[in-house]
Parts: C-alpha cells; sequence; structure tokens
C-alpha cells in the first residue's frame, strides 16, 4: 500500500501538469461550443430557412459521427488543405466543434419551452421581435436548458480524454505515458480516474450553486 | 379620418379568420377617451381574439383599426410604438418569470423609452405602489400569488403610461380571494378616468363600472349599449338568454363581487 502510494505521489507533478491540459481545452472547448451552440439554435428556430437547414444539417452531421474521427479530421485530414493545428489547438477544435451540436440542441429544446405568453407579453409592452426574443426568451431558455446543459459540462470534461489520441498530454495522455514506462498500468490508471473524480465532483458542486440560483426564476 | 376630437380607437369592420373558421365577423365598434367599455358573452364569442386584434397581438383579415389618427392595421404602422401606447393586461399576467417585479416594470420603461435606470425606477416605483406592491419590489412572479401577480402585470402595464389600457379576461384564472383585490385596482383606474376595454365574465363589475357594454356571441356583435340597457332592458332575444343565464347561475350567491360604485 505504501509502495502505491509513494508511486502515485512521485507521479503526480506529470499528472497535475497534465490536468493543467486537460482544463486548458475543457474550458476552451466548452466556451466555444457555449456561443456557437446559442447560434446553431437560434438559427434553428428563428431563422430563414437556409439558415434552419445548415444549422439543423450541422447538428446532424456532428452528432451523427463519433468524436474521435472529428478529431482526427481536424489533426491530419484538415493539413492537407492546408490548415495546420497543433494539437492541443486541434482538440479544443475538434470538441468545440462536437459539444457545439449537443449544446444547441439543449439551448433549442429551452427555447421551444417558453411559454408563447411571454413572448406576447414582450410585444405588448412595446419591444421589438428581436429584444423580446434578446431579453426575455433567450434568458429564460438558457434557465430551462441549465440542468440538461450541466450534464454536457461534465460529459465534456471527461471526453477531453480522447485528445491524447493525437499525442496531446492530458491527463490521460501522461497516464498512458508512466503506465508505458513502469509497467503499472493498473496504479496509474486508478490515479486518474480519482482526479477526473474530483474535478468532476468540484464542477458539480458549482453547477448546483448555479441551478439553485436561477431555480426561482424560471 | 378621425372623428371627434375626444374619439380614441375606432375599429370598422374587423375581420378575423381561423383557416376556414370566421371568429370575428364585421366587428366595429368606437371607443371615447377616459370610456370603460365592457365586452361579455359566452366562450368562443370571440371576445379574446377581438381585444387580441386590438393592439396587434393577432393579425387580422379585414377591417381598420385606428389609434387617435394612426392607423393599427396600416401596412408600414410602427407596430411596436404603437403597442406601447396600449397597455395589456392578459388572463394568465404572463409576468417575466426570470425577472424581479421590479424588472418587469422597468424593461419596458428602459428598452421601449430608453429611459435612465433613475428615471425607470421612479415610475415603476410609483406605479407598484399604486397596485399596493411596494414591498414586493425585490421578489420573483414566483413568489407571488396570482392576484399579486395580475397586479404587477397590470403596474407593469401602466408604468409605459398607456393612453388606453385593454383587459383580457383579468380575473378569470384567480381564486376567489384574489378577484377583489384586481377589481379593486381596477375600480380606480376607472376613477381616475383611465380609457379602459375589459373582457371579463365578472358581469356585476362590469354593470357597475362600464360606460358602455358589447354583447358578443359567434364573432359578432350581437348588441351594444349602456351598462343598464344590456343588463336590464336588452333588444335583443340573444342578450336577454345571456344576461338571464348568467343570473340564474348566481342564484344563491348573496355577495356582489364588483360592489357597487
Amino acid at each position: 500500500m505504501s509502495d502505491w502510494f509513494a508511486f502515485a505521489w512521485a507521479n503526480l507533478p506529470a499528472l497535475l501538469h497534465g490536468t493543467v491540459y486537460t482544463l486548458e481545452i475543457w474550458v476552451v472547448a466548452m466556451l466555444g461550443g457555449f456561443v456557437a451552440g446559442w447560434v446553431l439554435a437560434v438559427g434553428r428556430v428563428y431563422g430563414d430557412p437556409i439558415s434552419r437547414k445548415l444549422a439543423t444539417g450541422y447538428i446532424e452531421l456532428i452528432r451523427g459521427t463519433p468524436l474521435l474521427v472529428q478529431m482526427f479530421i481536424v489533426y491530419q485530414g484538415l493539413p492537407q488543405i492546408g490548415i495546420v493545428f497543433s494539437p492541443l489547438v486541434a482538440a479544443m477544435v475538434a470538441i468545440g466543434i462536437n459539444t457545439a451540436a449537443y449544446q444547441a440542441e439543449y439551448f433549442r429544446a429551452g427555447i421551444r419551452s417558453v411559454r408563447p405568453g411571454q413572448l406576447a407579453a414582450g410585444r405588448a409592452i412595446g419591444l421589438t421581435y428581436i429584444q423580446t426574443i434578446g431579453h426575455i426568451v433567450l434568458p429564460q431558455a438558457w434557465r430551462i436548458a441549465l440542468p440538461q446543459w450541466s450534464n454536457e459540462v461534465i460529459i465534456e470534461l471527461k471526453y477531453t480524454s480522447v485528445a491524447f489520441a493525437i499525442s496531446v498530454p492530458e491527463l490521460m495522455g501522461q497516464a498512458k505515458m508512466i503506465g508505458a514506462d513502469s509497467f503499472k498500468y493498473f496504479q496509474i490508471f486508478l490515479v486518474a480516474a480519482m482526479i477526473y473524480l474530483v474535478l468532476v465532483s468540484a464542477v458539480t458542486l458549482l453547477l448546483d450553486v448555479i441551478e439553485r440560483r436561477y431555480a426561482l426564476r424560471q | 379620418m378621425t372623428g371627434s376630437a375626444t374619439q380614441l380607437m375606432r375599429v370598422s369592420h374587423l375581420t378575423k379568420r381561423f383557416g376556414e373558421h370566421t371568429v370575428l365577423d364585421d366587428v366595429s365598434l368606437d371607443v371615447t377617451a377616459g370610456e370603460v367599455k365592457g365586452i361579455i358573452g359566452p366562450s368562443g364569442a370571440g371576445k379574446s381574439t377581438l381585444i387580441r386584434c386590438l393592439n396587434g397581438l393577432e393579425p387580422i383579415d379585414a377591417g381598420e383599426i385606428w389609434l387617435d389618427d394612426t392607423e393599427l392595421t396600416a401596412r408600414k404602422a410602427d407596430m411596436d410604438a404603437l403597442r406601447s401606447r396600449i397597455g395589456f393586461v392578459f388572463q394568465d399576467f404572463n409576468l417575466f418569470t426570470h425577472l424581479t417585479v421590479a424588472d418587469n416594470l422597468m424593461l419596458g420603461l428602459r428598452r421601449v423609452r430608453g429611459l435612465k435606470r433613475a428615471e425607470a425606477e421612479t415610475i415603476a416605483r410609483r406605479e407598484l405602489d399604486r397596485v399596493g406592491l411596494a414591498e414586493k419590489w425585490r421578489a420573483y412572479p414566483a413568489e407571488l400569488s396570482g392576484g399579486q401577480q395580475q397586479r404587477v402585470s397590470i403596474a407593469r402595464a401602466l408604468a409605459m403610461q398607456p393612453e388606453l389600457m385593454l383587459f383580457d379576461e383579468p380575473t378569470s384564472a384567480l381564486d376567489p380571494e384574489s378577484v377583489g383585490s384586481v377589481l379593486r385596482v381596477m375600480r380606480e383606474l376607472v376613477a381616475e378616468g383611465m380609457t379602459m376595454i375589459i373582457v371579463s365574465h365578472e358581469m356585476a363589475f362590469i354593470e357597475a363600472v362600464a360606460d358602455d357594454v358589447l354583447f358578443m356571441a359567434e364573432g359578432r356583435v350581437v348588441e351594444e349599449g349602456s351598462a343598464r340597457q344590456i343588463f336590464h332592458e336588452a333588444r335583443e332575444q340573444r342578450t336577454r338568454g345571456f344576461i338571464d343565464g348568467i343570473a340564474a347561475a348566481l342564484v344563491g350567491e348573496a355577495d356582489d363581487p364588483g360592489q357597487a360604485r
């Protein structure tokens, strides 16, 4: 047991270094996906027929193909047409593209769930259509989508681990390298799993606080 | 095109269809400044559709609606500006659920009127006080009773300083204890001379406050006249049948929710 702790302790700096990459990929991908997700959701609900089809096509394409395939297309496919990303940036772009589609669907469901009377009330006080969407529908859609969105945030935190496949030295990548050097795969993956668990628990607590704050305001 | 100087709203030959079904058939009415007009009639008569047409929440198929000397139904009408001159109170309140009472009242003042926060706050506090809910300034709609929500929604409409207030069955979604508080606020508006069009099933209240009453059935105005005429001396058999039916249903209910003026 003390061997185990000594091994974990000795490799903790490398794993934590990897965790920094994990968090970087996650934050950038989630923020990018958040902005793109809203654009797609609004385009799909309120857009003209062409934007609706484009948004729907994007969402179906991304949801219909594996994240790993998307990531290899970004990292190894795009260089053939002259677009070259570092492994870290490629992981951010690929996971961002992926989560955008899922976030868009949660936001769209939120928009659809806002009661029609809210829109009528906004128009009745003289707000324009655009103002009503911006000040009333989208803020309410966000609150409705929040529980589903929280789920997506947590899932994506764990999905950053696929970035090891394009040689990003994030948490999973570091664990794999340490395992290959030491042959202590079982031990090192357990430590990595515990770090993921701690990260997810912290994020879950934070999301709970946010959800509680908004609970009254739906 | 406008009539006398005091004429505020004129509706002529309004027709509205939902698909094949004609919900409003050649409806005309005039509203003079300071007038309180009641609209009564059985369910499905088109009362709510009519009042929603009056501020453009429902598009119409034929006819004209004028507010003062501006035609709402003109193709180039600035509907947003026109709506901000007409207050609308919904049956189910429709307070903005994600905003505090304060922000419900200030949203239109800030975004439509372009007022600064301090100016909007002064007006909003005054209107909230007017409906007797000053202490609910920081509350969210979900923390209020139905009657309180409806009073806030009246204050939200009043904050825009409308020339005309439309009420679409304002007490139909309320429990009986709340009805009185909402009617009391409306009665104060009547006393202040506000121009109002009220769709309601509160017959005693309509009889007490309305200068003029429209009885509608099947999308048509069957009869229009003073409250006294409609409730006691109706010319049309259809009107008498409706009034007598209501009276029969109310037998045994001693108290009068409208309280005589």
